[in-house]
């Protein structure tokens, strides 16, 4: 599933980006790489801007950017 | 004895307490805060450092580099310290890192020991790292990165004293000995190129394995350097090899991503070995607060509740002292003419330059306010969840979230908002904010809309209406970026991914350094710049001297007996005059252009004077309407003259007016060199003149018939 598609409080594993060079290099820096877990914080207004937790680090992401990393849940 | 000089670099990511860092090592010497982190500053200290041979004195200058997450590029912000980083010399770098945070700072760390310079890592914030249940053993991580690595606390001044003496004892060592170890495939290739270059007594100013890492992360600067060199034939084959080998071995083909992996198992190997977490109090508290301030529903309009506070206790509050401010100057112009009799000269100090100059001060207050809600707000990290809230409304007008940081420093000054945008990474993003910062009404132009305000509203509603100003201004940027945007800078969309930092009690110390940075420079623009051109102006409208005039009425006014009539006739000469003075001449000229918004000559060579500073066109207006009198644009005769002699239409119009044409000189010079080129400002020029005029006349028609 796509990070996206998360509901707020629940944890992932990253398992791929599909991104650009570029934005990689950009999440890579922020701690947001695959096998790294994850959680939904918040999303704002029609979810277009969403707040995760990664390593005790608060990122937002807008969602064209989320919709290029894909997770599995943790349940 | 003779002093040593040592040149020291400090890096970090953003957020990391850096600038707090350099407050505490200088003690407070005046350090003035930077707005967005985009300034390259330096600083000296002096220190006196003894060991087994002596005492030696050193002056270190610490050279503050804008924050950086990695060294890829990203923002200019990034390129700024990567370029510096690698082409101006130094002695050592510091690279400061949020205890709080540690993996994440460690991967910019694992690049910067790349460099193969001397260095030091500075565990800041190790107080607040404690107060979380965090613990660092430090003598583990320095001897994994093998560099000394020292915590400290700006708060606290903990390891202070510590920092200092290790400056010393690493600007003495010959090289650097740190080493990250990398996975066993990349460091045997690291070891068969160490091998090439002692075999061949290679010279390089950073150690073999540094230079051999560089070369395998194909470093274009490196390449460059040694291309030109015998050596990089027999170099050639054996890089690519070991490049093959490393592909080889990870199944990928793309370096940079494979030394990011590196980084990452670094760091996080690094953090693992390192730290024992107890348990994690703070981070609660940040949720606890963000569940309300970027709550989906509520988030918004606290923001805006928030600035319109903001924007009140600026006219309440700052209304306060601005009465004593204003009896100052006027004692002091009264005191000058008494001094000095009723002459040319006494004219010109009291009606010219202290007239002129109070005008500005008088506003002080606002402006401090103004500068101390927006560094509140920048260093309490709300600054980051606003451009959270906002990205989304902002995407849809064509900008990007982070525009929101420099328009709302626009608020405060145009100038470091324009600085500002460095931290936009696309190009097109960063052009489109550009030109609209100016629609963000900067707070010289408060003067205008006070006077103004003060003299068609009733005292109670004028918060509102400089509210109102303020939101009208915000709104028409976003429209102009939207159309920006379709029509110009098409462009691609910068991706936003920003870090939220922690939420932070902010420093009392800080905020004093940015708030102190600001009046000053208000203050210092006021004693000099203004100071000449209140001056100017009443020059030019004082010349050419008209005797002929003068002398008709003056032989009018002895004739009659009656008092009104004699006022009426000296009011008629004092304007006669201004009428055929350069001034008059200037606005008589210019006002066909100004005449469709209902504006006579004088609002117009208030606005013309007004491309200097905006805070010039209330000290001309305060001349043109009331020369000879008391020039302060607060005292009431000023605005009751503007009453009198203006129509709400034509006062509307204007506003209008000062609200969307061109900020100042100083911010056009800027302008010209963050969007690079003098054209820009042409065409900036152009788009702010034409919409301001277009806007103004459908206001001055638009209330005309409607009042």
């Amino acid at each position: 599933m796509l990070l996206t598609d998360l509901d707020i409080g629940k944890e992932a594993i990253i398992t791929a980006i599909e991104a650009e060079e570029e934005l990689k290099n950009r999440l890579y820096s922020f701690g947001i790489i695959p096998n790294e877990k994850i959680k939904v914080m918040s999303h704002s207004i029609g979810k277009s801007t969403i707040e995760i937790d990664v390593d005790g680090t608060l990122i937002a992401l807008r969602k064209d950017e989320a919709d290029k990393i894909e997770v599995s849940e943790v349940k | 004895m003779e002093i040593q000089k040592i040149k020291v670099l400090m890096v970090g990511q953003p957020n990391v307490g850096k600038s707090s860092l350099i407050n505490a090592i200088s003690n407070a010497k005046l350090h003035v805060g930077n707005f967005a982190g985009v300034t390259v500053e330096k600083m000296e200290v002096v220190t006196r450092y003894c060991d087994e041979s002596g005492c030696c004195e050193y002056e270190i200058d610490i050279v503050d580099l804008p924050g950086a997450y990695s060294l890829n590029d990203f923002t200019m912000e990034e390129k700024v310290t990567k370029e510096y980083l690698l082409n101006e010399e130094y002695d050592l770098i510091i690279n400061v890192v949020d205890s709080t945070h540690l993996q994440r700072n460690l991967l910019l760390t694992a690049e910067l020991m790349e460099l193969g310079k001397k260095m030091i890592v500075v565990l800041n914030m190790i107080d607040e790292a404690r107060a979380e249940g965090i613990e660092i053993n430090t003598k583990q991580l320095s001897k994994i990165l093998a560099v000394p690595v020292i915590a400290t606390s700006a708060k606290t001044k903990e390891g202070i004293e510590d920092l200092m003496k290790a400056i010393v004892s690493v600007y003495k060592q010959t090289q650097t000995n740190s080493k990250i170890i990398y996975s066993d495939f990349i460091e045997e290739e690291i070891e068969k190129l160490v091998k090439f270059f002692q075999e061949k007594g290679y010279k390089s100013d950073i150690p073999y394995r540094h230079l051999a890492i560089r070369l395998l992360k194909e470093d274009t600067q490196i390449y460059k350097k040694m291309h030109e060199d015998p050596i990089w034939i027999e170099l050639l084959p054996l890089l690519r090899e070991a490049l093959e080998h490393i592909y080889l071995h990870t199944g990928k083909k793309n370096i940079s991503e494979i030394f990011a992996d590196e980084h990452f198992a670094f760091a996080k190997g690094a953090k693992m070995e390192v730290i024992a977490t107890k348990n994690q109090r703070a981070k609660n508290i940040t949720q606890k607060i963000d569940n309300l301030l970027i709550n989906k529903y509520l988030g918004i309009p606290i923001f805006l509740f928030l600035m319109w506070g903001l924007f009140n206790l600026t006219f309440t509050l700052g209304a306060i002292p601005m009465d004593y401010i204003d009896g100052f100057f006027g004692y002091l112009a009264e005191e000058t003419k008494a001094l000095l009799g009723e002459g040319e000269l006494a004219s010109l100090i009291s009606d010219g330059i202290i007239g002129g100059v109070g005008a500005v001060v008088l506003f002080l207050p606002n402006i401090i306010i103004l500068f101390l809600g927006i560094a509140l707000l920048e260093t309490t990290g709300y600054m980051a969840r606003v451009a959270f809230l906002l990205d989304g409304f902002f995407h849809k007008f064509g900008l990007h979230g982070k525009s929101f940081i420099p328009l709302v420093t626009g608020f405060g000054c145009t100038v470091p908002a324009y600085m500002a945008t460095r931290t936009l990474k696309s190009k097109s993003d960063r052009m489109i904010t550009l030109f609209i910062l100016g629609f963000m009404s900067c707070s010289a132009r408060i003067p205008i809309y006070v006077l103004f305000a003060g003299a068609f509203f009733a005292t109670k509603d004028a918060g509102n209406i400089l509210f109102l100003i303020y939101v009208i201004g915000a709104l028409l940027g976003l429209v102009m970026a939207k159309i920006l945007r379709v029509f110009v800078f098409k462009g691609e969309d910068d991706p936003f991914v920003m870090e939220m930092p922690k939420y932070r009690m902010p420093s009392l110390k800080l905020i004093y350094h940015v708030v102190y940075g600001q009046a000053k420079d208000y203050l210092s623009k006021a004693g000099t710049f203004i100071l000449v051109a209140s001056a100017l102006v009443w020059f030019a409208s004082n010349y050419p001297k008209q005797p002929n005039i003068e002398s008709r009425y003056n032989q009018l006014i002895t004739q009659t007996q009656d008092k009104n009539r004699q006022d009426q006739l000296r009011a008629e000469l004092s304007s006669k005059l201004l009428e055929e003075s350069y001034l008059g001449k200037i606005g008589k000229f210019t006002e066909p252009f100004f005449a469709p918004l209902g504006f006579d000559w004088k609002l117009g060579v208030a606005l013309e004077t007004g491309l200097a500073a905006k805070e010039v066109v209330v000290s001309t207006l305060g001349v043109l309407y009331s020369l000879g009198e008391e020039v302060t644009e607060d005292s009431k005769s000023l605005q009751q003259k503007l009453k009198e002699n203006l129509t709400l239409p034509v006062a509307l119009a204007f506003i209008v007016f000062v609200m969307v044409y061109i900020p100042c000189f100083a911010s056009m010079a800027v302008f010209v060199r963050e969007a690079g080129g003098w054209r820009y400002l042409g065409y900036l020029f152009i788009m702010t003149t034409s919409v301001a005029w277009i806007l103004s006349f459908i206001t001055y028609n638009l209330t005309r018939v409607l009042v």
